[in-house]
């Protein structure tokens, strides 16, 4: 697949010198400079993309961060900073001129506010484990991405993670109150607070989402939600992927908000039902799983109506979830149903382009006609409340050309989705997979700005370059290869 | 994952095997969630998916240092990273592989290679444990503290029943678990008896084979087991129905008999026919659980109900998947099972861990006993010896194996 923003930018640095400075500033299990250890550190949850780093820093606290990024700063190095590696946009891709700067051991939980209902935790932390701490309170930490039993809450923030739960909750955004992030010059920000709204610019905001370009976050106090009383699940089985498409819709249409509304077609039925047996009807073309919580009586009146919409809208065959174990049963499948894909095909491309509900059933039906068109197989799971898709191609990357083929494929969903009137990406970020399709979704007079908001935080560009947001020579380069509809895009920008 | 495995291994049965698993892996990360030595150090490195890398890099001929053995050395072999992935990728087999490749490669420090290989012969021998053990119980005070709370004090076997029934049914003895605790076995003999199963032993039989197998002298192994095979097809052909592990880290072994001799021509179908034949107690058990059920249900009845911590070995919950049919007997047998955080990490037992990586063997040790005791248990109940003696080094509350606590009851 293609490579990550051009980094010539960005001259060599004497990585003996380098590394020198971090091992004086790191204790030595906390610096990783061999080749054979760095190599396993060469992607992230997207391993199509692949670079080695110069060096890995894994700090243990605050202090070390602030002194590898000073290092860094001083050196002019690049720095990546990655959390549990799940990441599926190839965000902590490595910079093979720079520093990736894990902080998988910074995993503490530093304080639970039961009254305040907040949580203040090291960006290490597992998303789960802030729930499973918070559980004997009758807290839970809301978003909810499928990888919540290995991504990190740091991870989350840079990509602003969404997840089942979000349609009713909201994203990460939504649930955390304060930031504490280290600048790449080594100073310490506090970001947010503890009430709900301050003074100034909403910082906060802006720095979740921001892919590691703006500063490295060390601590997060997060919102903690009362557990409801009830959840239950709505499993809908349907015989067409527009019926399905059709009856999310409907169920939105309806003013229902449901706790989680998801969908997912036949072939990941088939593929994660042999790892969950969650007991999934396998000759459905599409199943819905539409969550209700909150007390016995609203659940109740709320799975009525979900069900009526349901049934009117065409489902074959409807189910509830009988007891606590088997809402989980069917929840675990769905969250295991990217990397179950594994089990059919040895590569999958994960796309996350998000459409208007109403467009559902048509762009299904484009995806199906992409997939025969270039012959791939393209199982849909996705979080269909919110109309963000996640097309999985599957492809088996050790077939010469099928990598940049599936890569290809995943394009043009993505234009599908931007025709479709909606956007590259909905929870995963942008990375360094959707960072062409930027260029479609955004003029160069805003591309222009984010770089300004960049070079405010990060004047040499050295936090994760080449990420997230193109540069315009870039997409003149990108709009070379893309020709869309007919017309180049940025005409009037010099071709190198 | 994408691999290209290089010349020197790709065209042997190893070399297949591992790329067929390698390719399983789409590196989606979920296994680091569920690694005791991840979540412990927090390097990728000492997490499935990193072990999986460096083990891929070995294979695809890149050449492998002390730091790529060093990793490898602290995974437990637990493979509850194998219970977590979705993609099916299994672990503990890719590992086995890569091990071997790389202590060929890198080799062992003199002293280490002569430790290790004195380990593998003296615990994989009960001829040679069993002196060792009444040495060490004798001469404790001359033994370094980690090995001297390692020896239990002397337990004493209740009688075996004469095998009087018609169905009948092998032990393992096992290695180590006839000196350390030889009442295991007699407990089994016992409650199998009276659902009518005689319980016989094979007196040819030995170690199951793991104990050399993953210390990496793979053919010592395979000889253990090739032993064992010849042990008990007799009784099998003789009418034995089935062969019963009493200690689950040799059950999730001779299960995969078929598998590690999948390549002699001679052995492949006897290990098949063995595995097959093979069953955990807990699944012996909790087939015959009519009848034994009603059983305990009588003996408890009106008997104040008690609490005790169920500890389930990774070779019996990720290595056999076995999950819930123990914890039910007990339950059965008036047990209150208490809730243990954790439960799907390991104790730092793990075979040989305990003796080989102390320092990360004791932690996960502590924060286990921790787990294990936070509900106020009279006690542990566990299912492999290899646990029930390590976690017994960590708290005073009595650990023993399930069936024996299923017998005092009767």
């Amino acid at each position: 697949m293609g490579k990550p923003e051009a980094i010539s930018a960005i001259p060599a640095v004497d990585s003996h010198a380098l590394i020198s400075r971090l091992r004086a500033v790191l204790p030595s299990p906390s610096l990783l400079a061999l080749p054979e250890e760095t190599k396993p550190y060469e992607c992230d949850g997207l391993s199509a993309f692949r670079e080695v780093p110069l060096a890995v820093a894994l700090p243990e606290d605050e202090a070390q961060v602030a002194a590898v990024l000073k290092v860094c700063h001083e050196m002019r190095v690049p720095v990546v900073a990655r959390g549990a590696g799940t990441g599926l946009s190839g965000g902590a891709l490595p910079n093979p001129l720079g520093v990736t700067l894990g902080l998988s051991k910074m995993k503490r939980i530093l304080h639970i506010d039961p009254l305040a209902r907040t949580a203040r935790v090291q960006p290490g932390v597992r998303n789960l484990a802030i729930s499973e701490a918070a559980a004997p309170l009758g807290l839970y930490y809301a978003p909810d991405p499928s990888s919540q039993i290995a991504c990190s809450i740091g991870g989350n923030i840079a990509e602003n993670s969404g997840g089942v739960h979000c349609l009713k909750y909201g994203l990460t955004v939504h649930n955390i109150l304060k930031l504490r992030v280290v600048t790449i010059d080594g100073e310490i920000l506090e970001l947010g607070g503890e009430g709900l709204d301050a003074a100034g610019y909403d910082l906060m905001a802006l720095m979740t989402g921001s892919e590691g370009l703006l500063g490295v976050v060390t601590e997060i106090t997060v919102k903690l939600l009362p557990k409801p009383q009830l959840a239950r699940v709505v499993l809908a089985a349907f015989d067409s992927l527009e019926k399905a498409g059709n009856a999310v819709a409907n169920i939105i249409g309806a003013g229902i908000i449901p706790a989680g509304l998801e969908m997912m077609d036949k072939l990941a039925t088939r593929a994660v039902e042999q790892f969950v047996h969650a007991g999934y009807p396998l000759d459905a073309e599409a199943i819905l799983l539409c969550e209700s919580d909150g007390t016995p009586e609203e659940v109740a009146a709320e799975i009525e109506r979900m069900e009526a919409v349901m049934r009117a809208s065409g489902a074959t065959q409807i189910r509830l979830s009988k007891d606590e174990a088997e809402r989980l049963r069917f929840w675990s499948g769905r969250k295991a149903a990217f990397p179950a894909v594994g089990r059919l095909m040895p590569d999958y491309y994960c796309m996350d382009g998000t459409i208007p509900k109403r467009k559902l059933a048509e762009v299904l039906k484009g995806i199906a006609q992409l997939s025969e068109e270039f012959g791939l197989g393209c199982p849909n799971v996705f979080h269909a409340g919110d109309g963000n898709l996640h097309p999985l191609i599957m492809f088996d990357a050790n077939v010469p050309g099928q990598a940049e083929h599936a890569a290809k494929f995943g394009s043009r969903i993505l234009k599908l989705c931007i025709e479709a009137g909606g956007t590259i990406t909905g929870e995963h970020g942008v990375g360094v997979e959707k960072i062409g399709e930027m260029c479609d979704q955004f003029t160069p007079d805003a591309l222009e700005t984010f770089h300004s908001v960049k070079a405010a935080f990060d004047t040499h560009g050295l936090l994760n370059p080449g990420k997230a947001v193109p540069t315009l020579h870039r997409c003149a380069e990108y709009g070379q290869m893309h020709v869309a509809r007919g017309k180049e895009a940025f005409p009037d920008l010099p071709r190198f | 994952m994408e691999t290209h495995l290089a010349d020197f291994i790709k065209d042997t049965p190893e070399g297949q095997e591992a790329e067929a698993i390698l390719r399983r892996c789409v590196h989606c990360g979920f296994c680091t969630a569920t690694c005791p030595t991840y979540q412990l150090l927090g390097d990728e490195l000492d997490g499935p998916r990193g072990r999986i890398y460096l083990i891929k890099q070995v294979l695809e001929g890149s050449p492998a240092t002390e730091s790529t053995q060093l990793h490898l050395d602290r995974c437990l072999t637990c493979r509850s990273c194998e219970t977590t992935c979705p993609s099916g990728v299994e672990y503990g087999k890719l590992v086995d592989i890569g091990r071997k490749v790389v202590d060929d490669q890198v080799g062992r420090p003199a002293m280490e290679g002569v430790k290790r290989k004195a380990m593998s012969t003296v615990l994989s021998s009960p001829s040679l444990f069993s002196p060792a053990l009444a040495a060490g119980r004798a001469f404790g005070g001359l033994l370094p503290e980690a090995l001297r709370k390692k020896i239990p004090a002397a337990q004493r076997a209740d009688a075996w029943p004469a095998p009087t029934n018609a169905r009948r049914m092998v032990v393992l003895e096992g290695c180590v678990q006839p000196s350390l605790s030889p009442n295991i076995n007699a407990a089994t003999a016992r409650v199998l008896d009276r659902i009518g199963i005689s319980l016989v032993k094979a007196p040819q039989a030995g170690c199951c084979g793991a104990v050399a197998f993953h210390m990496n002298y793979q053919d010592d192994g395979r000889d253990h087991m090739r032993r064992n095979i010849d042990a008990w097809l007799p009784l099998l052909d003789g009418g034995a129905e089935t062969i019963v592990m009493t200690a689950s880290g040799c059950g999730s072994t001779v299960k995969e008999y078929g598998h590690h001799l999948a390549h002699d021509a001679t052995y492949a179908p006897r290990a098949e026919r063995i595995s097959k034949a093979t069953r955990d107690l807990t699944e012996v058990l909790a087939a015959e659980s009519d009848k034994l059920v009603a059983m305990l249900e009588k003996a408890v009845a009106g008997k104040p109900r008690r609490k005790l911590a169920f500890h389930s070995p990774c070779s019996l919950q990720h290595g056999q998947q076995i999950r819930g049919k123990a914890e039910a007997l007990l339950t059965a047998a008036g047990y209150d099972l208490t809730p243990v955080p954790d439960g799907h990490l390991c104790c730092g037992s793990a075979g040989t861990y305990s003796l080989l990586q102390p320092e990360l063997s004791q932690q996960l040790l502590a924060n286990k006993v921790q787990a294990l005791t936070s509900g106020g248990p009279e006690g542990v109940a566990t299912a492999n010896i290899g646990c029930l003696t390590h976690i017994q080094t960590g708290m005073k509350q009595p650990v023993r194996h399930w069936v024996e606590w299923i017998d005092e009851r009767m």
